[in-house]
């Protein structure tokens, strides 16, 4: 009985991990057809932000909570503004661009930490769960993905904000003939892909250490999450991190974590075989 | 490249500036002491290895300065060749390359994990360039052009599983990285614990990016052994550690380690979060010996804070010094007259105790300490005298077979 529920738990963190990883991505790519191959490294900036700030003596949570995605937003706009805007509607250019821009990263941030592990403790103590000790910052991390997600929809669907981005993605020219500049629609759309990429990078930094190249740790992850779920940015995305989320903790349960990862990518090719335009290309197609 | 002119004139301009220099003082300092010799080594100064590299590459620099100042080798000094290989295997087979093609160096010190090793050794075997693998690891290599002065399994490993299987009881659950280090290490661990009549609940292999246990945990906590046995390597498995102790579960089941504290592990972990750990290795810092203090005393005065100091870096500067004895016992840099030299029982008084090579495997007979962590240090339990590498004399007499090259495995 507490197995069953330590395995949920663990399915639920899962899910909680892949909806904060890709949430950002699936922003970016699913309302602006811009793929950001520098998304791994917006989450890595994010966690060094939290780390850099936690050990200059800045409250954990006031770092990662709002300092991270703060910075990370700021360098997406400014990438935006200086890169990303020249380039819309040119998707490989743009790959290329943002390819280049994550081994930049990479490098700076290596030349300015160090190519080293970096890393803060959890700040939450373990819990008893039955006959099982349980960390209890996992928790954490499922109520802050929760909270996002929320967030998110209720900012998507019920406010003007929501709509008029809505309406510049789905088509710019009859946005811009109601008097919204799509230009300024892409920019803060760009901008808040990038500081939930931040916000993730910072949640998730104390839980494992970090690296300049963890990027890449989570890059993949959050493009078969987003490709998988389709155009559809909450409901696409959530709903392939509940799959995927669960077959990886159920088959990292049965045998290792490593056939968990085998399993999860086994099952995103044939997701994508069946379903070329993601989930949400099939099922849930009014939805945000 | 372009070379502008102003650069041009400048560049020339101090080349021959030194040359100047060259000619006029250092001349008969070249006559009386002949041209460096040149140490070569490789190590990861930094990626997710570099917790294990940067203090090697301190111990090298510290041996060489050392052997430097009380005269150098043969009347040479030292010069050490050092490439970073960034936790890169690729880079490890490049820089072998650039060691025996152009610098000609005279021996490399180098290599950290066994993947690491396996990529540069037949390199080094074919130029016949010396080759000293300073790193605890899982045993067997069985080569005359090689020399391992790093702890075994038989060393190391059989103690704990001997005082971890005494203290805790017989069933254990085994964590190792997947790379040879760990696929091995992981069997000898499963060889000594069924030698006393104790069960292997289930090993785990994880490869060396793995830095999420959450579910490892639960299952370790569902199979309830009497202790953990971890061979887990690197940065990102640091995170297991982390997450065992901030889940509460270091209160519950106990640890044993064959590489926890061989990259300062326990100070990673806040004061506390590690107590308990069980360890063996040759070397502690806590070690009550004046070769150890001296040791210490000398790498404070040259990099600051010891702290830093771990077994593999002792090892790195232990294997330094024992080429060094060699080459003087040789009386000559030539390969033939230095394996000679390194099958005649020569041994070394390093800062952790007697180190001996053994002439049949060219591995190390040496003190094995069997430790725990308190408060962030490595206090010694108990002492194990002079242990010979017996894993790899079971299967390795290069006196018999002296043009064996391979590594042995063990058969479980």
């Amino acid at each position: 009985m507490d197995f069953a529920a330590v395995v949920t738990l663990e399915i639920l963190y899962m899910i909680a991990f892949l909806a904060l990883t890709s949430a950002g991505l699936a922003i970016v790519f699913g309302m602006m057809r811009v793929i950001n191959l520098a998304h791994g490294e917006f989450v890595m900036l994010g966690g060094y932000t939290t780390i850099a700030c936690a050990k200059a003596g800045i409250n954990i949570y006031f770092a990662m909570l709002v300092l991270a995605p703060l910075v990370v937003g700021i360098f997406g706009l400014v990438v935006e503004r200086l890169v990303v805007r020249h380039l819309y509607g040119r998707m490989i250019d743009t790959m290329l661009a943002t390819w280049g821009l994550s081994l930049l990263m990479v490098g700076l941030v290596s030349l300015i930490f160090g190519n080293t592990a970096v890393s803060v403790p959890a700040p939450i103590p373990g819990y008893q769960l039955g006959n099982f000790q349980m960390g209890g910052y996992n928790l954490f991390i499922i109520a802050v993905a929760t909270l996002m997600v929320i967030g998110l929809w209720l900012l998507l669907r019920t406010t003007r904000i929501g709509l008029v981005a809505r309406g510049a993605m789905q088509s710019a020219e009859v946005a811009s003939s109601l008097g919204y500049n799509p230009n300024i629609v892409y920019m803060w759309t760009f901008t808040a892909g990038a500081a939930l990429s931040g916000l993730a990078g910072g949640v998730l930094a104390p839980l494992t250490g970090l690296l300049p190249s963890s990027g890449g740790a989570y890059i993949a992850k959050a493009f078969i999450t987003v490709i998988t779920g389709g155009a559809a940015v909450i409901a696409g995305t959530l709903s392939s991190s509940v799959i995927f989320g669960t077959i990886n903790q159920l088959v990292s349960f049965a045998s290792t974590p490593v056939l968990g990862e085998i399993a999860m990518l086994a099952l995103a090719i044939v997701l994508l075989r069946l379903m070329p335009q993601g989930i949400t290309g099939r099922f849930f197609r009014n939805s945000t | 490249m372009s070379v502008s002119r102003r650069r041009f004139l400048t560049s020339t301009g101090s080349a021959a500036g030194l040359t100047a220099l060259g000619g006029a003082i250092p001349f008969e300092l070249a006559l009386a002491q002949g041209a460096p010799i040149k140490l070569g080594s490789i190590l990861d100064n930094s990626g997710n290895l570099d917790a294990y590299g940067k203090p090697m590459v301190m111990a090298t620099t510290l041996a060489a300065e050392e052997i430097n100042a009380a005269g150098g080798v043969l009347g040479r000094k030292i010069q050490v060749v050092q490439y970073d290989s960034q936790s890169d295997i690729a880079l490890y087979t490049k820089y072998a390359q650039q060691l025996t093609r152009d610098d000609k160096v005279d021996v490399v010190h180098g290599g950290i994990t066994s993947a690491s090793r396996e990529a540069i050794r037949q390199t080094f075997k074919r130029a016949s360039t010396l080759y000293f693998y300073n790193v605890l690891y899982e045993g067997g290599v069985c080569d005359r052009n090689t020399v391992c002065t790093g702890t075994t399994p038989a060393q190391a490993v059989e103690p704990i599983v001997e005082i971890a299987m005494k203290q805790w009881g017989p069933s254990a659950y085994v964590l190792a990285a997947d790379y040879n280090y760990g696929q091995i290490t992981a069997k000898w661990l499963a060889h000594y614990i069924k030698q006393r009549k104790g069960t292997v609940a289930a090993t785990d292999f994880f490869p060396l990016d793995v830095a999420d246990f959450a579910s490892t945990i639960a299952k370790i906590q569902q199979a309830k052994p009497a202790f953990v046995a971890s061979a887990l390597v690197g940065g990102a498995h640091m995170s297991f550690y982390r997450q065992w102790a901030a889940s509460g579960m270091s209160r519950k089941i106990p640890l044993c380690s064959t590489t926890f504290g061989v990259g300062n592990e326990q100070l990673a972990l806040s004061p506390g979060e590690g107590d308990g750990i069980l360890i063996a290795g040759n070397y502690s810092q806590e070690a009550d010996t004046p070769a150890n203090k001296d040791f210490l005393a000398k790498w404070a005065k040259r990099f600051g804070d010891p702290k830093a100091v771990h077994e593999i870096a002792v090892s790195q500067y232990q294997g330094i010094l024992l080429w060094a004895a060699c080459a003087r016992k040789a009386g000559s840099l030539d390969r033939d007259k230095m394996v000679a030299a390194i099958e005649s029982g020569i041994g070394i008084q390093g800062p952790a105790g007697t180190v001996t090579l053994e002439p049949r495997t060219h591995h190390a007979t040496l003190d094995i300490n069997v430790m725990e962590v308190k408060g962030q240090k490595l206090t010694i339990k108990q002492q194990f005298k002079a242990r010979p590498p017996a894993d790899t004399l079971q299967s390795c007499d290069l006196a018999k077979n002296p043009n064996d090259n391979k590594q042995y495995e063990v058969k479980v």
